[in-house]
């Protein structure tokens, strides 16, 4: 036999092709798997159509919903730091030492201001307030003591500075007026959770979607694949245009999402902007993005190679020619 | 070339298909497998594509032990044989070239080289005019001589053919054999399962008998 390789191609055996060819003609087979699914999914445009709004509103659902999250925080972000801390000071403490006291928390870096309501203001404050104006006038002392309001500097945390006052020999109790604070946040993260928690459920339904939607696919063309293990195709081989079908699936799925998400937003943006104004806050819906968008579409991709995968292994390997 | 060792195959549900089979089919050789219906002959063509294991003994393909062969090697094994069966064989949405064409695609042959090669094989078949019919358009006997020029297209050591003529007339089953005996010619080394007994027994070549799935003659 010739050792001359050219002359070895043309030998008896059927099998071998030279290592470079075989790594064109592996690439080339993927480009061919490729541009053959693609063409098998738009030549049923009705039915493809369908599976990519299918799996476009389930991923348009999750993506929307985190993107208005978005928009609550960026607003409940924009208000003044909401957190107030009250500091009841010692009934013995005179107004001069209140005011002192006052200055300095001002002068404190953790500060972000300090205001002073004297007793003697609260009581009046409290008796128009309250309706109780006899019975307050009627008190021969004021049961009252100065208060000092203090709204910590921006990226303080507040109950730590609660903590420092309540130290101070001049206070008797600091309360921090955060409850609703805490409730906004804590209905924030309950969101955010329930988000993600809709989008995981989601995320799987787009999975066996697919699954499903290949797994017709592979027993539409069982016949095909019968024939292609027969003359040594390769399981790899056999899966191939299977996975490309998936992806094809799930990028037109990605795509579906995005603009879908686009179009709410588009739909959205007048009356979010009007409301805005109404409240002279500058606030602007913020929308997808490019980035955005390209991230649904990659995540599409993946969930179909995903569904595809789940199908290809539970269902190729039962395709055997008999 | 092909070599059987007391092989016996029992389906699942108990049925013996194959008893203690040993013969050897030399290189280069032209053998028919006949028998009657339901004697074992595609159980034995079968067990040499791998697309089954024997329950007993060994079966060889030039000195190697199919049993060694796992899964993942049953492709590479197909790839050197080329297979001509009744049932599913063309891809009726594919042109006859494509058709053709199919293993060298699987093999990883590239395109001028896979162009070749199936003009060649076509040629042979003498059907190279029809490379982009599809095989909807072909007579039973055309569509026949594509699944062979498939089968040879890889220039297989071995060719196996499972009831090559079941549907055709005497004169185009000869034409069939005739190629048979073209490739056995230039080396293959071919197998071909037949109830034609009229047609067989003139051609020149040697017969293996089945009965029940034994053996009954042309063990040699
Ligand atoms: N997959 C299978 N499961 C169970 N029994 C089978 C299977 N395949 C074949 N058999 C049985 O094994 C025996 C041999 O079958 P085989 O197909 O090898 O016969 P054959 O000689 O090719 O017959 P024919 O000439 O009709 O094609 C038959 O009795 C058949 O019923
Ligand atoms: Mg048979």
């Amino acid at each position: 036999m010739a050792a001359n390789p050219g002359q070895r191609r043309e030998g008896a055996s059927a099998s071998r092709a030279r290592l470079g060819d075989r790594y064109r003609a592996w690439r080339d087979h993927h480009s061919l798997s490729a541009a053959d699914s693609l063409r098998r999914v738009l030549d049923n445009p009705a039915s493809s159509i369908l599976t990519w709004l299918v799996i476009g509103i389930a991923m348009a659902l999750p993506a929307a919903l985190g993107i208005a999250l978005d928009n609550a925080r960026a607003v409940s972000g924009s208000w003044d730091s909401p957190a107030q801390i009250s500091l009841f000071l010692k009934a013995d403490i005179d107004e001069q030492q209140a005011q002192d006291l006052r200055l300095t928390l001002a002068d404190r870096g953790d500060v972000g201001s300090a205001q002073l309501v004297p007793r003697d203001a609260a009581l009046a404050e409290f008796a128009e307030l309250s309706g109780f104006a006899d019975v307050v006038a009627s008190l021969d002392d004021n049961p009252l003591p100065h208060l000092v309001l203090v709204e910590p500097a921006s990226g303080v945390d507040p109950a730590v500075l609660r903590e420092a006052f309540a130290a101070l020999p001049e206070v008797d109790q600091a309360v921090l007026d955060m409850a609703w604070v805490q409730r906004l946040n804590n209905i924030m993260e309950l969101s955010r959770r329930l988000v993600l928690a809709l989008g995981g459920v989601l995320v799987l339904g787009v999975v066996l979607i697919l699954g499903n939607t290949i797994r017709l696919a592979i027993e539409s063309r069982r016949e095909e694949i019968v024939i292609v293990k027969l003359v040594g195709g390769s399981n790899a081989f056999v899966r191939r245009p299977f996975l490309y079908t998936g992806l094809w699936y799930g990028v037109g799925g990605g795509l579906f999402a995005a603009l879908l998400v686009l179009v709410a937003l588009l739909f959205l943006d007048g009356p979010v902007s009007r409301l805005a104004s109404l409240y002279q806050s500058g606030f602007e819906l913020q929308g997808i993005g490019l980035i955005g968008s390209l991230q649904l579409i990659l995540l599409g991709g993946l969930l179909g190679l995903a569904g595809a995968w789940l199908a290809v292994s539970r269902h190729l390997g039962a395709i055997e020619p008999r | 070339m092909i070599q059987f060792e007391r092989v016996s195959k029992r389906y699942e549900e108990g049925h013996d298909a194959l008893r203690e089979i040993s013969l050897e089919i030399a290189r280069d050789d032209l053998v028919f497998l006949t028998g009657h219906s339901g004697a074992g002959k595609s159980t034995l063509l079968r067990l040499i594509m791998l697309m089954d294991r024997p329950t007993r003994g060994k079966v060889r393909i030039d000195g190697r032990d199919l049993a060694t062969i796992g899964s993942r090697g049953i492709p590479a094994h197909r790839r050197n044989i080329g297979v001509v069966f009744q049932n599913h064989q063309l891809l009726f949405d594919r042109s006859v070239f494509d058709n053709v064409a199919l293993p060298l695609v699987i093999a990883g042959y590239d395109q001028r080289e896979i162009g070749r090669r199936v003009r060649a094989a076509l040629d042979k078949v003498g059907l190279l005019a029809r490379e982009r019919a599809l095989p909807i358009t072909l007579s039973g006997g055309e569509q026949q001589r594509v699944g062979i020029a498939r089968a040879v297209v890889g220039r297989p050591r071995i060719l196996l053919a499972d009831e090559p003529t079941g549907n055709l007339d005497p004169a185009l089953s000869a034409e069939i054999m005739a190629l048979f005996e073209a490739f056995n010619q230039v080396g293959v080394t071919v197998l071909i399962a037949s109830h034609d007994l009229a047609l067989i027994s003139r051609l020149q070549h040697r017969i293996i008998t089945l009965r029940d799935g034994q053996l009954v003659g042309g063990a040699a």
